[in-house]
């Protein structure tokens, strides 16, 4: 909870307005309700619209009940205002560079953050016309704003209104958690649910936690001029990538100028005016740290407060979520789950293609199931670093042989040109085939990049079949080419290569 | 600076032209030079060594384990007689047997381990620094040389052998697990076991093996496959190998296990075994310099090691005015750095038995082009030659640090003549816990039995 002074206020502006049009008509009306449902749907993000949409359109009933905006977090309090704000931070790191490259600015001035926020905010709002209510009722989609909650096992309320239905798909998905620190709550902080409505910059960020939202936030808003610190209770950041790709991202956030504070925890928050003194421990080193905002609430804990879920039959535990079996469906056979309710991966595509499994599955008596699912992500630092698959520890762990083709990015040529040589990129192979296990780019587009492994893994395309597809030069992309030349390089080992050369002496 | 020892002295201001000597000359006046380190460095009245000739340097417990180590070199290279090695040794080993052990913030050290850094007087706790796991496998590592050199009969060598086994056997291997499936790093008694992730091939082999060896206090038994489970095999530069970033990471177990031949799981699968590996580590490093995809001065296939070491620090404008970061004592790595072109040359050499000809030309090199590298007769931790005073001379470390000293002094004997590993692959405790990790294979095969003292 942020105090009344210290939570930021959207504008209410034209943009906004058109955006609330979209996402929540004020006018709205629910429709009547049909006898019974196909699909209900419960919570209108990402999967949530996805799944309605597929049943929809393949000639389902289908209700989609949502209590506050269409779009969920992605496109309002997540992916699309934070990729929109990173666009700004990014160019003002280039133009900070501009002297590198023989250009020249001659406006030296600081990066001008509500023109930053204007624009992003533009953005959204142009982006949720596609997952307007007029557009989801046009797609034959029942639309029900509104409170849901679990009437039984086969009916939900949603206000007044009972709805009863075939099978029900959970997707509410997640909710900032934020840490249990001292006098954080009377001191005040943002979460990614209010932080996109500043208009001013704060001078001085803290950013706890250090996991992919931490970090990206805290470059961004290094770059866009304030003076950041960025606070992580582990010993590199993004723990769950390997030890390259989170140092490298360390290394870059430093010479962003963020002030990076690893191994630390925050003890205890005070507020004196507008000032809030923080209190940190890192080892037995204790520190004091003054800003003027607090960012927080990096990790999630799956929303499913208020649904009566025991009504339904429906196991939940907070650490899990909703709990669903590899075919996405929870305890009560009717009802399924998708997105960040119940999967461990948080992401915008995982929460859409896990949607459409769990709609075939439960309306068209699929038996399709999350874990086949390649699912690539990536953090959207500067670098970016992404990742897709296995990681070589997951692999030792189970067993398999891997062996890691490493192409350093300062050999890719158009990295080179770009002078954006930091980074690599790193694909696991099961050692003595070319069966690709995982892959890790750490490149300035490695989210780019990462696509072409998933479609190589997708497609059952080993390093051999991948050395077939002709990448254009000069491309980033090419370091995905190069490990493939790194694969055919080492297989011709000594005896083959004599055997070659004994076999064109007699041609 | 008190007046028994002294990490300046002029006495070692001898410079030999060193292009006038062959390969053999040169690494003798180098390793003579390293050994005579310890001495000048360390303290008579209780043995420890002083971490850096810098003034006011504390201890360093794992300069003292290469002291221990270099000591016997001294000896059979005719540089210090069997007597004073003995009596060197014999101090030390009776200071860490005497001195505090136990949970006070002061203290020498703590279920057999040691602070990393001690103060040289007195021998206790300095800096606030950790209790450190893997500087003290390099001190006890020290002590086995010691222990399987000094092998006579003689009432103070079986003494030394006593105290060598009491403090091998006090530590607490297991402990310093903290109930995790690998060694933790570090401890402070204010906040007790770091949390430094310790993930991927590093210099710690020799940890685990100690560990491992223990007949009363071993880590678990599946201590070491867990560690060996955050490893990475990679196909980098046309090489493949287990990937380390840092030079000194394949060095530092080698300066006392040899590796020639005995293989873990890991090695077995691949084909491969740590020295092979080392050599190959070298090949990258030297591939790295030699592509110097950051445009270093300098740098090039004779002028290579990226490792932990100093450096310069703050950040610099360069001729075209844009901003060079300096990264002062770090773990520089190949190929992701940090790279601020300082070059570690004691890296580079203490690569020798692996690669002698490339580690004997790049040392040649770099002393003719940058003869500033070396500082009163020895090699100064690192250089930089893309930062140049108005003279135009680079950038060289001032003074030397122990740890280059003690691996470039190991190193060069072991490839000299391999004292060091021979005497290690006599230790019960390192053969034991070598197979106890699963190390098979090569000399493991006809090492004596285990043998408990």
């Amino acid at each position: 909870m942020t105090q009344p002074g210290t939570t930021p206020s959207l504008p209410q502006d034209e943009i906004e307005c058109c955006r609330v049009e979209h996402l929540h008509p004020t006018d709205w009306r629910n429709p009547e309700p049909a006898a019974r449902y196909h699909l209900v749907v419960i919570g209108a993000g990402p999967a949530g619209v996805a799944a309605a949409r597929t049943a929809a359109a393949a000639g389902a009933r289908v209700a989609l009940l949502e209590r506050a905006q269409l779009g969920g977090t992605s496109l309002n309090t997540g992916c699309a205002p934070s990729k929109a704000l990173i666009r700004t931070a990014r160019l003002c790191a280039d133009l900070r560079d501009a002297a590198h490259y023989g250009a020249r600015i001659d406006d030296t001035g600081p990066p001008d953050f509500a023109r930053a926020m204007a624009r992003m905010r533009r953005i959204r709002a142009r982006l949720a016309d596609d997952t307007s209510a007029q557009r989801l009722a046009a797609a034959g989609i029942d639309l029900f704003f509104g409170e849901a909650r679990f009437a039984g096992t086969d009916c939900v309320r949603v206000g007044d209104t009972l709805l009863h239905f075939g099978k029900a798909l959970i997707a509410t998905g997640a909710r900032p958690s934020i840490p249990a620190i001292p006098g954080l709550a009377e001191a005040g902080y943002l979460t990614h649910e209010n932080v996109f409505d500043l208009t001013a910059l704060p001078a001085r960020l803290l950013v706890i936690g250090g996991g992919p939202l931490g970090c990206e936030m805290a470059q961004a808003f290094c770059r866009l001029g304030a003076r950041v610190t960025l606070v992580q209770d582990r010993p590199l950041f993004l723990p769950r990538e390997e030890r390259d790709a989170a140092q490298l991202l360390s290394d870059a956030l430093a010479r962003d100028g963020i002030a990076i504070r690893l191994n630390t925890r925050i003890t205890a928050v005070h507020a004196q005016g507008d000032v809030r003194r923080v209190e940190m421990i890192s080892d037995n080193y204790h520190t004091i740290v003054e800003v003027d905002a607090i960012l927080t609430g990096i990790g999630h804990v799956a929303r499913a407060e208020g649904l009566d879920l025991e009504r339904a039959e429906v196991d939940f535990n907070r650490t899990s979520g909703v709990l669903v079996d590899d075919f996405l469906r929870t305890s009560n056979p009717r009802i399924y789950a998708a997105g960040d309710v119940c999967m461990e991966h948080k992401y915008t595509h995982a929460a859409v293609a896990a949607a459409r499994i769990a709609v075939c599955n439960a309306l068209f008596r699929g038996h399709e199931r999350l874990s086949r699912l390649v699912i690539p992500w990536c953090t959207f630092t500067d670098p970016e670093i992404a990742h897709v698959g296995l990681y070589v520890r997951e692999a030792n762990r189970r067993g398999i042989p891997v062996k890691t083709y490493t192409v350093p990015m300062h050999e890719i040529d158009r990295a080179v040109m770009d002078s954006e040589q930091e980074g690599f990129a790193k694909i696991h192979v099961q050692d003595g085939t070319d069966h690709i296990l995982g892959a890790t780019v750490v490149a300035r587009h490695a989210g780019e990049m990462i696509n072409g492994i998933t479609l190589a893994m997708e497609s059952g395309l080993g390093l051999r079949g991948l050395e077939r597809v002709i990448h254009a030069y000069p491309t980033q992309a090419e370091a995905i080419h190069a490990a493939t030349d790194a694969y055919r390089a080492s297989r011709l080992t000594a005896r083959v290569r004599a055997r070659l050369a004994r076999w064109l002496d007699n041609a | 600076m008190p007046e028994e020892y002294s990490t300046t002295s002029a006495a070692i201001d001898r410079q030999p032209s060193l292009d006038s000597l062959d390969d053999e000359a040169l690494l003798d006046h180098l390793q003579r030079a390293a050994c005579d380190y310890f001495v000048q460095a360390g303290n008579p009245r209780n043995g420890l060594v002083a971490d850096t000739s810098r003034e006011g340097s504390p201890s360093s417990i794992a300069v003292t384990g290469f002291a221990l180590s270099c000591y016997p070199i001294a000896v059979e290279r005719g540089w210090m007689s069997r007597a004073e090695a003995l009596q060197r040794s014999l101090t030390v080993l009776r200071f860490f047997h005497g001195s505090e052990q136990g949970d006070h913030p002061d203290a020498t050290g703590y279920k057999g381990f040691y602070y990393h850094f001690l103060d040289m007087h007195t021998g206790r706790r300095t800096w606030s620094c950790e209790l450190s796991m893997i500087d003290t496998a390099l001190l006890v590592a020290g002590m086995l040389v010691a222990r399987e050199y000094f092998d006579t009969d003689a009432d103070d060598e079986r003494e030394l052998r006593e105290l060598v086994d009491a403090l091998y056997l006090r530590v607490d291997w297991r402990w310093a697990q903290d109930g995790e499936p690998t060694m933790r790093q570090g401890w402070k008694p204010e906040s007790g076991f770091l949390h430094y992730d310790w993930d991927g091939y590093n210099e710690a082999i020799v940890l685990y093996a100690l560990a491992a060896g223990s007949p009363v206090h071993a880590a678990s038994d599946a201590c070491y496959r867990a560690w060996t489970l955050t490893y990475q095999w990679e196909n980098l530069y046309g090489h493949d190998f287990l990937y380390a970033g840092p030079l000194f990471v394949h060095h530092y177990s080698h300066a006392w296990i040899d590796f020639r031949g005995i293989r873990d799981r890991f090695m077995h699968e691949k084909g491969c075994d740590y020295f092979e590996n080392s050599r190959r580590a070298a090949l990258v490093q030297r591939e790295y310099a030699r592509r110097n995809p950051n445009g270093f001065a300098g740098y090039g296939e004779s002028c290579w090691g990226l490792s932990a070491c100093d450096g310069p620090e703050g950040d610099r404008l360069d001729a075209s005015g844009e901003t060079r970061r300096l990264f002062g004592y770090s773990a520089r790595g190949v190929p992701y750095g940090p790279d601020d072109g300082t070059v570690s040359a004691p890296s580079a050499l203490a690569s020798l038995p692996f690669v002698p000809e490339l580690a004997c030309q790049a040392l040649r090199h770099m002393l003719a082009r940058y003869p500033g590298m070396l500082r009163e007769g020895r090699l100064a931790a690192s250089f930089n030659p893309s930062l140049t005073d108005a003279q135009g001379r680079p950038w060289v470390s001032d003074g030397h640090y122990g740890l280059d000293q003690g691996i470039v002094a190991m190193m060069i004997e072991n490839h000299r003549s391999g004292l060091p590993w021979r005497l290690m692959r006599r230790s019960p405790w390192l053969v034991r816990g070598l197979r106890r990790a699963g190390f098979r294979g090569g000399w493991l095969e006809e090492a004596a039995p285990e043998t408990a003292p």
